[in-house]
């Protein structure tokens, strides 16, 4: 056990737990965030992705010890955002959301790579997004998406 | 009053991309326990002795003492108990549930339980047919006698639904009522299922769909067994509890796209076809369960897209110690497709003439017979689409520019249809679909069993029913469905839900229309099989399908001249899907087929090795990134089936059908091999080149 503290969707919080927990299980089990999700639960698929200081991560790779003193942002921060808007516009214009057990994690995988890049090319956005897998789309609809939030959402980024 | 097809936001992008939807693992009711799965750790055997270690308070073993109906989970074809009593037929076979509290304690636990088995020697050949189908069309055998044959074989390997979500349920009594939460295709399949394992009545189980994190077939029966062990453990223990899986234990011990062998002989009369015989061979692992309905739709679709007078069909499905398969997207063509498609192109290249005026030939046009004698009834807009590909690819001159020797490029091309709804008189004799519409006051509430699992359902009803009735989209209700509150429209499967159910609810809101003026009302409609559609399940007679949906797929590939990786560099799409009632939806779905259909040509490997699936995760099964995907065009063509509501036909398995041969012919022509069997693998590709 051990105090573990951090930023989580722009409140301090602190917890007495083990920091070998998985930041994934303390969102959804401790902060009741199921926002991100588990879908493989090895890093591979990106349904847990969150951002820590504003980079994507996933969550179920990530041990608790490894937040501290660090800045977290769930989707369910996110949301509150005017670039989630944007964002959140352009995947329902485009169609990018099928099932939507990816999406939360792909959202996040947009805001971290436009954060970094606001105009990438669609190789870069590929790039982007190739940590998060998707079943249903086939992808193109979400390249799109990503095209579509640069482009409404010039100079946010 | 817009045209349909014209696309709206989707009704659910707002809770889904927000992460506020909720999914089967997001819902917690207080007190909640976890239900971990003692599983078989040998192929074959039989269990003599198990031990349970001491349980802590709070903590339960739940096996087949405890079913009290019957230990036989209700599919198709009953032959998976719930749990095993005794006899394992495959590795990891479920034998039992620890459940409790603490997911740490339980994974301690599991450890803990020791078992003697008698092992005994499984099988993996492909000798115990466990359902043997066979047909003719014409003069059978008779028409090969004293004629040129010519043969191949051709293998399809497993393939894996891999939706991100994986399998699971949460359930828990309320009183006396059975109720379970959970990752569905089938709502009512569940509920038959524990009917039965419970010996309840009706009345005492309930099953609620969560948001589903994708399907793909693999949420059509398998939920089914779990549903049941699940209902058992809740009926013993009488607390909350989840069964949910992870990925790994989803990846080993659910079902697959089975396996296939298919053996073609064409006789050959003045350079033409003049019959067929196919004996195919489907490996259904451990249980049959829908084997013998994938197996029938394969065959069906033996002579492809061409019509071929006289035909020696026949099929089995084999019992092996491996895990069961099932369904998944496309069940069985998308094996038969890649065939056929394939060997045409064989056949011709073997007799001397130019494919694309062989195939031409032969495709099918409205009128011709079905392979079993049925009646292709509405327009085939091949011709044209056809004519359409070529164009908007190039094709004919990148297929003379990549025959350059060592350009490893290459463009292949695929035509391919899908028969809509259930095979044969599945709909009339044992769906039986119902639909309900509740009017009241200015809003009307769609009441079916279809669930939106990523396909756009919630969508595409409301606004067909709003349309229809000219009114705001906000004024249908359709919420997930609830077997207390909806009657049973039949399985969300077999590209039938617009077209079958869709059409009822159609008919129903005509109803609704009509009546409008009255305050509150419900209007019920059940399926009626359009009255020229006869079949004969036995003798494979007559038509199999009322519709059939039709697609071309060109695509264009690289091969790498030295690791022999397999890129794509572009594909083309045309779909007759009848009418989109969504045009966008159609896309979506469109490109995701298709991105499974193309991977499982030359991407994803599964494979067993005595039994134990070698790949179980996503690292090692290896399923489309962004990286890997293609920009992809496509066109859709209006063809109103009549009893379609405005007229659309199939949509959701289509897509996936014309992927593998496509690439697996584009991938021909840039190695210059014939391929024979998919995934074709850089490991496949060099041992194509190796041999000349």
């Amino acid at each position: 056990m051990a105090k573990i503290k951090f930023k989580l969707n722009d409140k301090f919080v602190e917890l007495d737990t083990d920091p070998n927990r998985r930041l994934l299980d303390v969102l959804r089990d401790d902060f009741n965030l199921t926002g991100p999700k588990e879908g493989c639960g090895e890093g591979e698929c990106g349904a847990c992705a969150v951002l820590m200081d504003q980079k994507i991560i996933n969550s179920c790779c990530t041990p608790l010890a490894n937040v501290i003193d660090k800045e977290i942002i769930t989707i369910e921060g996110f949301s509150k955002t005017k670039k989630f808007e944007v964002i959140k516009d352009a995947y329902a214009k485009t169609g990018g959301v099928q099932c939507g057990f990816c999406t939360p994690g792909m959202i996040i995988a947009t805001e971290s790579l436009l954060n970094k890049n606001p105009h990438p090319t669609d190789f870069e956005i590929k790039i982007g997004l190739s940590g998060n897998l998707c079943r249903c789309t086939g992808y193109n609809l979400i390249i799109e998406a990503v095209k579509e939030a640069a482009k409404a959402g010039d100079g946010l980024w | 009053m817009k045209d349909i097809s014209t696309s709206i936001n989707k009704v659910d992008n707002e809770e889904k991309i927000s992460g506020q939807a909720k999914y089967v693992a997001d819902i917690k009711p207080e007190g909640m326990l976890y239900a971990f799965t003692v599983r078989a750790k040998i192929v074959k055997g039989k269990i003599l002795n198990i031990e349970y270690p001491l349980l802590p308070e709070g903590y339960f073993v739940v096996d087949y003492r405890d079913i009290p109906g019957q230990n036989i989970v209700k599919v198709i074809f009953n032959d998976m108990p719930v749990f095993t009593e005794k006899e394992i037929t495959y590795l990891y076979e479920p034998i039992a549930l620890l459940v409790g509290p603490d997911k740490n304690v339980l994974s301690k636990l599991i450890e803990g339980v020791h078992i003697v088995y008698q092992e005994e020697e499984p099988l993996f050949d492909w000798i115990d047919s466990v359902v043997h189908y066979h047909f003719d069309k014409g003069e059978g055998k008779r028409a090969f006698s004293g004629k040129k044959i010519i043969e191949f074989n051709y293998e399809t390997s497993y393939q894996e639904q891999a939706y991100i979500e994986p399998q699971g349920f949460i359930g828990y009594m309320d009183g006396e009522k059975t109720t379970l939460i959970g990752s569905i295709q089938c709502p009512y399949y569940v509920k038959k299922a524990v009917v039965q394992a419970l010996g309840e009545s009706e009345d005492n189980v309930r099953i609620i769909q969560a948001t589903v994190g994708g399907a793909f077939g693999g949420k059509e029966e398998f939920p089914s067994l779990i549903g049941c062990q699940l209902a058992v453990a809740l009926k013993k223990i009488r607390k909350p509890i989840q069964l949910i899986y992870e990925r790994e234990e989803d990846m080993l011990v659910t079902t697959k796209r089975h396996p296939s062998r298919v053996h073609f002989k064409a006789a050959i009369k003045d350079n033409k076809i003049h019959a067929l015989s196919a004996d195919v061979g489907i490996d259904g692992g451990a249980n049959i369960g829908l084997s013998g309905v994938v197996l029938s739709r394969a065959l069906i679709a033996c002579t492809g897209a061409y019509t071929i007078e006289n035909l020696d069909i026949s099929g089995d499905v084999f019992r092996t110690n491996t895990v069961p398969n099932g369904a998944f997207r496309g069940f069985g063509a998308p094996q038969m497709f890649f065939a056929i498609e394939m060997f045409i192109e064989h056949l011709a290249l073997e007799l001397g003439v130019d494919p694309l005026v062989f195939k031409k030939d032969i495709l099918v046009k409205q009128g011709d017979y079905t392979s079993t004698m049925g009646i292709f009834r509405d327009p085939v807009l091949m011709p044209e689409m056809i004519c359409k590909a070529m164009e908007v690819s190039n094709y004919q001159e990148k297929r003379i520019n990549y025959d350059a020797l060592d350009s490893y490029k290459g463009i292949g091309m695929s035509w391919f249809f899908h028969g809509c709804g259930f095979t044969g008189s599945g709909e009339k004799n044992i769906i039986k679909a119902k639909v309900r519409l509740k009017k009241e006051f200015d809003k009307v509430e769609i009441l079916i069993a279809a669930v939106d699992m990523g396909q756009g359902v919630k969508t595409s009803f409301r606004k067909l029913v709003a349309n229809i009735l000219d009114i705001d989209i906000e004024q249908v209700i359709f919420n997930n469905p609830d077997t207390d509150a909806v009657p049973d429209s039949g399985p969300t499967v077999a590209s039938r839900t617009m077209m079958i159910v869709g059409g009822l609810v159609a008919r129903a809101t005509e109803e609704v229309k009509k009546r409008w003026a009255e305050e509150k009302f419900i209007v019920e409609k059940e399926y009626e099989q359009p009255s020229y559609i006869k079949y004969d399940e036995e003798k494979f007679k007559g038509d199999a399908y009322p519709a059939y949906s039709w697609g071309v797929n060109v695509v264009e590939v690289e091969v790498d001249k030295f690791t022999y990786q397999v890129k794509i560099n572009k594909s083309w799409s045309f779909y007759d899907i009848g009418k989109a009632i969504d045009e966008r939806i159609v896309i979506g779905q469109a490109d995701g087929g298709l991105a499974q259909g193309l991977a499982y040509g030359y991407l994803e490997v599964m494979n067993h090795k005595q039994g134990q699936i070698m790949q179980k995760n996503m690292t090692d099964y290896i399923i489309p990134t962004a990286m890997d995907m293609c920009p992809m065009e496509t066109y859709l063509y209006e063809n109103p089936y009549a009893y379609g509501p405005y007229g659309a036909k199939g949509v959701g398995e289509l897509s996936l059908i014309g992927g593998a041969p496509a690439v697996a012919k584009a991938i021909e022509q840039a190695i210059k091999r014939r391929v024979f069997k998919i995934p074709v693998t850089p490991e496949y590709i060099m041992e194509l080149i190796k041999n000349g």
